[in-house]
């Protein structure tokens, strides 16, 4: 994986989705990103950004979720084939 | 099942303990508030800073009592709520015996999401019945679920409720009357493998004929317009000035009624009592001091009216997200905006509305700061000082006068005061990973009436005994100080009084600031309530009826301390923790003595050293 080319949930722009790749990140926080449902392979899609830089909200398996942007900056996403939704 | 007459000689039965288990947002406080109705008391686990709440119900199998558990998403105990419901279920909470049962609240609408919280559940072994709430909704929108499926793979019974509307009930009592053994043998998912408890939620969720609900239409049209880049913030700011422009509208009458109702009382107490000591204890001290306290009740219920719609209509969540980039810059998160705009009526509720942050290093941080606004008990010590030092001239024209700005200065001080300690704190001891701020978004939801009424009385009682009861202890203190020893059998007055004795010996540290003895005892007995100063001052000065004449006490000040004293002494108001009933709640709130230690001694020295700095330059500034 070369952390160069890929993108990051912080990327999305609005309506986009996009496939999460394995986390970077340590353990704890890790097993928490999960425990919101941001478990590698789920497909994300970004359906708000707060005003003036502020968090992100994400809609994945039904759920909707508000994450700063400097974390949803840590989570990898890859493309999604196209006919994926 | 009810009992035959026969068998009433039975030894008294064991009260039973069932847990209530369940994520955030599933309903379970109104199951709860179903169940038990009134009958609840809420408290804290020891040593954190987690809300206790136990409910008992009757029924027939005798009293049963239920303990609501915070929510949680994980049983992985690295956070406070989790570390707690784990070490309930386990019976490792010291002062609770281990739950007979367990029911598992889920929300119906996204169980296969919230079912993976059912396998480090069940894995407990306990009796528990899997309570799947908001059946209306998902019937609504066109989900389904078949809850005897879902009950042969898991092995426990399941039924599906509205807890708004009461159905479904009768089988969660009768499952909590007759405690079923469970079934053993479960194929259960670990708990640190969180993509397979997710995978295996999913596939048992299918398996039980889960249908996922159309999304509800209102949500995201709502959402649009909360949400929006410059709707949603002008949204915030216009429902945030409605809720406290209405708790001053609403409660400022309401708490005038309040002290004129306590005054008279302690009048009409007083008129038919003998005079002794004790008259003297209850109309001087206890009555004023605790009537000061519960004045603010009116306004502590409507600001906890305004925060339960704005949380249970799920309008909080959005408001906090919008507000998260702002607090953040001071390490804070969007969920405290709501506690420290509270602070300024009074730091009590605010504390007590820090409840609505998760995180524990966030939250504390909002409590150490939140007395540091100014609070409605400071305003009168402004007024007064501002009244006697400054004299009324226009800055601004008509606008702006000089007394107005100096109130303004003074707001803003503990403002910068607040959100400086905030930086300190969260760059220090409470610095957290800036990344941890998640938050699932509710659906928007009509706020229920019940939910409302319990949160209300809920908030009124934990007000009254908190503040109510410290504030009955440090009045009596403080009019044991004021009036004794005893000379030939009469009161002391209060120069030769204890009160006084401690003022003259703090006289020594408070000089380098401006103050004489006087405001030495004032800054001694204000620790009851703040403005309790001016009715102190009041007596010092030989002048009665601070109300009525203010203007005698201004020139009384005026005369006996230089303006460098007097700026001294409203800086220092501004900044330090005069103020026990608060010390008081933060202990509750936090679960020992440390921390209002700690908030003590750093705002006493910052208003120290601020007042002693405040001192110097403006008696420069008169030289």
């Amino acid at each position: 994986m070369s952390p160069v080319q890929t993108r990051t949930l912080a990327d999305l722009r609005r309506g986009e989705s996009a496939r999460l790749l394995p986390l970077c990140l340590d353990g704890d926080l890790a097993h928490s990103v999960m425990e919101a449902g941001f478990v590698p392979g789920t497909i994300v899609t970004m359906i708000h950004s707060a005003p003036w830089g502020g968090p992100h909200i994400y809609r994945l398996d039904g759920a909707e979720i508000a994450l700063r942007r400097d974390l949803a900056g840590s989570l990898h996403v890859e493309e999604l084939a196209a006919g994926e939704s | 099942m009810t009992a035959p007459q026969l068998i009433q000689i039975t030894p008294a039965p064991k009260v039973k303990l069932i847990a209530l288990v369940g994520p955030p947002n599933c309903g379970k406080s109104t199951l709860f508030n179903r169940l038990t109705g009134l009958r609840q008391k809420v408290g804290n686990y020891p040593g954190v800073t987690v809300e206790q709440k136990l409910g008992r119900m009757q029924i027939p199998g005798g009293a049963t009592e239920i303990v609501d558990l915070p929510g949680v998403t994980s049983f992985a105990g690295r956070s406070d709520d989790e570390r707690v419901t784990v070490d309930v279920l386990n019976g490792k909470m010291r002062g609770l015996r281990q739950p007979d049962a367990v029911l598992l609240v889920l929300d119906a609408t996204a169980i296969d999401r919230h079912l993976s919280l059912a396998a480090p559940v069940l894995a407990l072994g306990l009796p528990t019945m899997v309570v799947l709430n908001f059946v209306d909704e998902l019937e609504a929108r066109g989900g389904a679920i078949d809850p005897a499926g879902l009950s042969a793979k898991l092995g426990v019974p399941v039924q599906l409720i509205s807890a708004k509307l009461g159905q479904g009930l009768d089988r969660v009592r009768a499952f909590i009357a007759e405690i079923p053994k469970p079934e053993q043998d479960l194929d259960l998912p670990g708990l640190h493998d969180v993509p397979l408890r997710r995978r295996w939620a999913s596939n048992t969720a299918t398996i039980a004929g889960f249908r996922r609900p159309v999304k509800s239409i209102w949500t995201p049209r709502l959402d649009r317009i909360a949400l929006h880049p410059y709707i949603g913030p002008l949204l915030f700011i216009v429902i945030l000035t409605a809720v406290f422009q209405s708790i001053s509208v609403l409660a400022t009458p309401l708490q005038d009624f309040c002290e004129t109702a306590i005054h008279a009382s302690g009048t009409w107490i007083a008129s038919v009592l003998p005079p002794s000591v004790f008259r003297s204890l209850l109309t001087e001290g206890v009555w004023p001091g605790v009537g000061s306290v519960l004045s603010f009740l009116p306004q502590i219920l409507i600001l906890f009216l305004f925060i339960g719609i704005l949380e249970d209509s799920g309008y909080m969540t959005r408001a906090a997200v919008i507000a998260d980039r702002t607090m953040s810059r001071f390490g804070l998160q969007g969920k405290a905006f709501i506690p420290l705009l509270s602070a300024y009526a009074c730091a009590i509720p605010a504390i007590m509305a820090t409840r609505t942050i998760e995180d524990k290093r966030d939250r504390l941080a909002t409590i150490l700061i939140a007395p540091f606004m100014t609070c409605s008990a400071r305003l009168p010590v402004y007024t007064m000082i501002i009244a006697a030092f400054i004299p009324e001239r226009p800055i601004l024209g008509p606008l702006l006068g000089t007394r107005a700005a100096a109130m303004l200065g003074l707001y803003l001080l503990g403002f910068v005061g607040a959100l400086g300690t905030a930086f300190l704190l969260k760059s220090t001891v409470l610095r957290s990973k800036p990344t941890t701020f998640m938050m699932e978004m509710p659906p928007y939801r009509w706020p229920l009436f019940r939910g409302l009424l319990f949160r209300l009385v809920d908030r009124g009682k934990a007000f009254v005994y908190r503040a109510g009861t410290i504030i009955l202890v440090v009045t009596v203190v403080l009019w044991l100080l004021a009036n004794f020893p005893l000379h030939n059998g009469q009161f002391s007055p209060i120069e030769s009084s204890y009160a006084g004795m401690l003022g003259k010996t703090i006289e020594p540290f408070i000089r380098p600031l401006g103050f004489n003895w006087k405001i030495g005892v004032g800054l001694v007995t204000s620790l009851a309530a703040r403005e309790v100063i001016i009715g102190t001052l009041g007596t010092l000065y030989g002048i009665e009826g601070t109300a009525g004449q203010p203007g005698g006490l201004a020139a009384a000040l005026q005369r006996d301390i230089t303006p460098g004293g007097a700026a001294a002494l409203v800086v220092f108001f501004a900044f330090a923790m005069q103020c026990f009933s608060t010390l008081a709640v933060v202990r509750r709130e936090t679960g020992s003595w440390k921390w209002p230690a700690i908030q003590f001694a750093y705002m006493t020295f910052v208003a120290y050293v601020s007042a002693w700095g405040t001192f110097a330059l403006v008696t420069a500034i008169y030289h």
